[in-house]
């Protein structure tokens, strides 16, 4: 990675604060009497690849939801991409991209209609929709099939060119939500390149994952447990820490060691 | 031991799309097989043959010695399946849904309780939630229950793992292992590589075809080229300048290294260190290391396509 | 599997797993209960046909025993009020365009002399045409006023009046609205209940991936479509008893004929609807096109071509021939001639025998294409 990524303290990074994308500070969501986020604090950098790892249920969806300026938080603060969560909800959205593995094209569209249709989403205009959207089909080798409908196609190319438009519109920070699930590890190493080669044109990338080995490749990674942030820091760090031989061991162990609250989300 | 599944020459396509091409393989009594590929590989309908729901447009197959075409009755009554999408009733609650599976089958909970004992103990406490608000792992375990409760002979498994997280996937896999000694025979369909080390042999799919069939041990020593796990600084750098090097294979990141293969016997480590020394990279390390699954996947992946080097 | 005993039980399991939903789920359950008598009350209440205070305008250029006769009897049903006696035809223009009447009578000159000589005499019913539901009401009601007493004080009118009374009146003669939506309401909520929630159900388990476990079971096909048909033949059967119920002692509705006869017509009708909703489901896999199917291609027809609203005989020769592949336009007769006329079974036979055709034929071709395996 860039030299500059920043490796900003773990809770209440407030003197990085030109240069984080994101800053929580206490976020919490309560539904009814349950928990789901617990007053967590953190901070990513510019540039940075930042894993969000967590259990199904610890409460990662709902935190997301929160940065993403989809759900208000019950307290505590953050920022992303220099915009309040509680004030500029729609500011966020305008300033981040998102893809997930279960929403992120239309099938029955062509490559190039899901470009134009998301390049209109974003507010591009007509004329950088069109040079994008030709750039994008050259850069991916879509020429062949920009005009054949995506259901038929492969989905290491769907993911690919999800992730694409995802940027399109040059957010400050891309959400990965569970990205490269279902491909096959040649693919998935090829999307992780592309993560890579974006994160060092300054990109932030926040991504989920339930690769433990994609764990691996971000630059920080935090593990959540029954809504808290149970562990913060650079891969080797973590693995260093708490004595374990590969991130799965460690996630395991913070996941087995919370009083498992995963039975909802 | 007996056989389970054979298989030979099988072959289905979906109108112009092939979606199996001359799959042969055999499973023997008491097997833990895993069938291993990525989305679009062929695994579900490989399973769904296996389980009579389609048939093969040809080719020889027999499910526990019976022909999946014409006994398919037979061969259904004596099979646990359990399809990629947790198939349980959400608006029913976990008692409910394991009564109505076992009664679909002709049995009660009861008579087959030791078997998923182990299973359903963990599940007892939200007996009465609904199905639906179950996490990703708990509707798996209780689906896994259900395709249990008859105390099927063979028991076939379609992405059982998919999207529940890594503690659920390793609890899962020990249910499996110990499924396993009560003498159940199981097919189970996987994305992960990770898993093919847990299943006593592997069928590797990719675009329909077999890319090979053997233990996890026997798929490894199909990777034959010199690998070397390899860390520096700069890991998106490092992978570019080892893609690079004149003599390189191959190079992916693996965790926090990359793993190298070289086209040379004779590659050694201090030789890929100079390289990358001269590039300017820093804090190198360069270690030869044991191919896993996932590489010998990859290589092999890379073979079937025709594809060169990276 | 193991003997009998075992399938009748696991049958049974299949069916309570398929009660369970029903109540399980608030939306269902709301469509399955509170929709008949939802629509029967907004029917019967709110979107009466029927007329109340009409007001009328007589001019009697007559003026004799007859004429004052027939204008008190007209009066007295309640049913119109006086708002105006205009010396001439003239006069009643403006009070049209004013808004102060709805209808006009004008009796001929020597109207009770014509009469008596004729047996032919003219009485003039204008109507407000600018709406032409109501008018015709309006008219029809007055004839058959007028009609009525003629026939009551021994003035049997012969021959051709150049009145057209419908024979509906002779059985609804206070045409009230409810008799006639009543049936068509009946048609339409088994239709919606039995072909809608069948089709959707099944299709359900299609897409949650539990058609495939259940296939893979030990269950035959038939055992799978008999499950999901009995929980929606029962509660169809309770919702035609409710209407009849509702139907008889809220709005007064009568069953002249036979109860027995009406409720094994609903019966049948209840198997055409299924068998409909299982043909649906194994047409596609996704519930919205079950949906779709049922309410574009069943519900609607239902309720636009098969006489409920509008009667068969008046619509364009195209439709009509289309309503008579209608399920619901057969029942409608049938259910119609039952509960207004007291028609039995001889008469009926033919209907009987369209519908029970109908359900064979249905039946048969869900069998043929009802798959124990995926394609």
């Amino acid at each position: 990675m860039t030299e500059s990524v920043t490796r900003g303290p773990i809770k209440g990074a407030v003197e990085n604060l030109t240069n984080n994308v994101i800053n929580a500070e206490g976020l919490t969501k309560v539904f009814g009497e349950f928990r789901a986020v617990d007053a967590i604090s953190f901070s990513v950098g510019a540039g940075e690849v930042f894993g969000f790892l967590g259990a199904n249920g610890a409460g990662k969806t709902t935190a997301i939801k929160m940065l993403t300026g989809l759900l208000a938080p019950s307290s505590g603060n953050a920022s992303v991409a220099g915009f309040d969560v509680y004030t500029g909800a729609e500011d966020i959205k305008r300033n981040i991209g998102y893809m997930s593995q279960r929403f992120s094209l239309y099938d029955d569209l062509t490559p190039l209609e899901n470009i134009r249709f998301f390049g209109g989403i974003y507010g591009l205009r007509r004329k950088e929709i069109k040079e994008k959207g030709r750039a994008l089909i050259d850069t991916l080798g879509l020429a062949s099939v920009a005009d054949v409908r995506l259901k038929a196609l492969p989905l290491g190319w769907k993911q690919k060119l999800a992730f694409s438009v995802a940027v399109m519109h040059e957010p400050r920070i891309v959400f990965l939500d569970e990205p490269t699930g279902g491909v096959d590890p040649l693919t998935r190493r090829r999307f992780w390149e592309m993560i890579y080669e974006s994160a060092e044109r300054g990109l932030t990338v926040f991504v989920t994952t339930h690769y433990m080995d994609e764990a691996e490749y971000c630059d920080r990674v935090s593990i959540m447990v029954d809504g808290r942030i149970a562990a913060l820091d650079t891969p080797l760090e973590l693995q260093r820490q708490f004595g374990v031989g590969s991130m799965e061991e460690l996630f395991i162990r913070l996941a087995r060691a919370g009083k498992g609250g995963r039975h909802e989300e | 031991m007996g056989t389970a599944i054979s298989l030979d020459g099988v072959e289905k396509s979906f109108g112009a799309v092939p979606a199996l091409r001359n799959i042969a393989l055999r499973v023997d009594e008491g097997e833990l097989f895993g069938l291993i590929g990525a989305d679009g590989a062929g695994k579900t309908t490989l399973i769904r043959i296996l389980c009579t729901l389609l048939v093969a447009d040809d080719g020889k197959a027999e499910v526990l010695g019976l022909d999946p075409v014409k006994e398919y009755r037979s061969i259904r009554s004596r099979i646990g399946y359990m399809p990629g999408t947790f198939s349980l009733y959400e608006d029913l609650s976990v008692e409910e849904n394991l009564r109505f599976f076992a009664t679909v089958f002709n049995t009660t909970v009861e008579e087959n309780y030791e078997l998923i004992r182990d299973i359903y103990s963990q599940l007892e406490p939200f007996r009465t939630r609904r199905a639906g608000k179950l996490s990703g792992g708990m509707k798996q375990k209780l689906a896994l229950c259900c395709a249990l409760v008859h105390r099927p002979d063979l028991l076939l498994l379609d992405e059982p793992t998919t999207g529940v997280d890594a503690v659920s996937r390793r609890e899962f896999w020990e249910m499996l292992q110990r499924l396993k000694k009560q003498g159940i025979t199981i097919v189970v369909s996987t994305p992960y590589m990770d898993e093919a080390s847990l299943c006593d042999r592997v069928a590797f799919l990719q675009e329909g075809t077999l890319l090979a069939v053997d233990t996890p041990e026997g798929v490894t020593g199909l990777f034959t080229a010199p690998l070397f796990a390899v860390r520096a600084r700069e890991k998106y750098r490092l992978l570019r300048e080892l893609r690079g090097f004149e003599h390189a294979l191959s190079a992916y990141a693996f965790g926090s290294s990359v793993h190298y293969a070289d086209r040379r016997r004779s590659a050694s480590a201090g030789e890929i260190r100079d390289h990358l020394e001269k590039r300017g990279l820093q804090d190198i390390v360069v270690e030869p290391v044991r191919p896993g699954i996932e590489d010998t996947f990859m290589a092999l992946m890379k073979q079937g396509r025709g594809e060169g080097d990276d | 599997m193991k003997n009998r005993k075992g399938t009748a039980s696991s049958f049974r399991g299949f069916v309570k797993k398929e009660f369970l939903h029903i109540f399980r789920d608030r939306r269902s359950a709301a469509i399955l209960f509170g929709m008949p008598i939802i629509q029967l009350l907004l029917f019967g209440y709110a979107i009466r046909n029927e007329i109340n205070e009409v007001k009328i305008a007589v001019s009697d250029l007559s003026h004799d025993s007859l004429t004052r006769a027939i204008k008190s009897k007209l009066l007295s049903s309640g049913t119109f009020v006086l708002a105006g006696e205009p010396e001439s035809p003239a006069a009643i223009a403006p009070l049209f365009a004013e808004g102060e009447i709805d209808e006009a009578i004008i009796f001929e000159p020597g109207f009770g002399v014509r009469l008596e000589r004729d047996r032919r005499a003219e009485i003039q019913v204008i109507t407000d045409g600018s709406d032409p539901n109501v008018s015709r009401i309006i008219t029809g009601y007055t004839t058959a006023a007028v009609l009525d007493y003629l026939r009551q004080s021994s003035f049997p009118p012969e021959g051709k009046r150049g009145v057209v009374a419908e024979p509906l009146m002779m059985f609804n003669p206070s045409l009230k609205s409810v008799y006639l939506f009543v049936p068509g309401l009946m048609a339409m909520i088994l239709m919606l209940v039995s072909a809608l929630m069948t089709s959707i159900s099944i299709t359900r388990e299609k897409e949650s991936g539990t058609m495939e476990v259940l296939l893979v079971s030990s269950l035959k096909p038939v055992q799978i479509i008999l499950g999901k048909v009995v929980p929606y033949f029962i509660l169809s059967f309770v919702n035609v008893v409710s209407i009849v119920a509702i139907a008889s002692v809220v709005f007064g509705v009568p069953c002249r004929g036979s109860y027995l006869l009406l409720l094994m017509e609903s019966l049948l009708f209840i198997m055409t609807a299924l068998s409909l909703g299982i043909f649906i489901s194994t047409m596609t896999n996704s519930q919205q096109v079950a949906m779709m199917i049922s309410l574009g291609g069943l519900l609607l027809p239902t309720i636009l071509l098969s006489g409920f609203i509008f009667p068969v005989e008046s619509m364009p020769l195209p439709l009509q021939v289309i309503s008579n592949i209608i399920p619901a336009r057969w029942y409608l007769e049938i259910v119609r001639a039952i509960m207004l006329k007291g028609a039995g079974i001889s008469i009926l036979w033919q209907e009987t025998l369209v519908l029970v055709v109908m359900t064979g034929v249905l039946v048969a071709a869900s069998v043929r294409k009802f798959k124990e395996r995926l394609q």
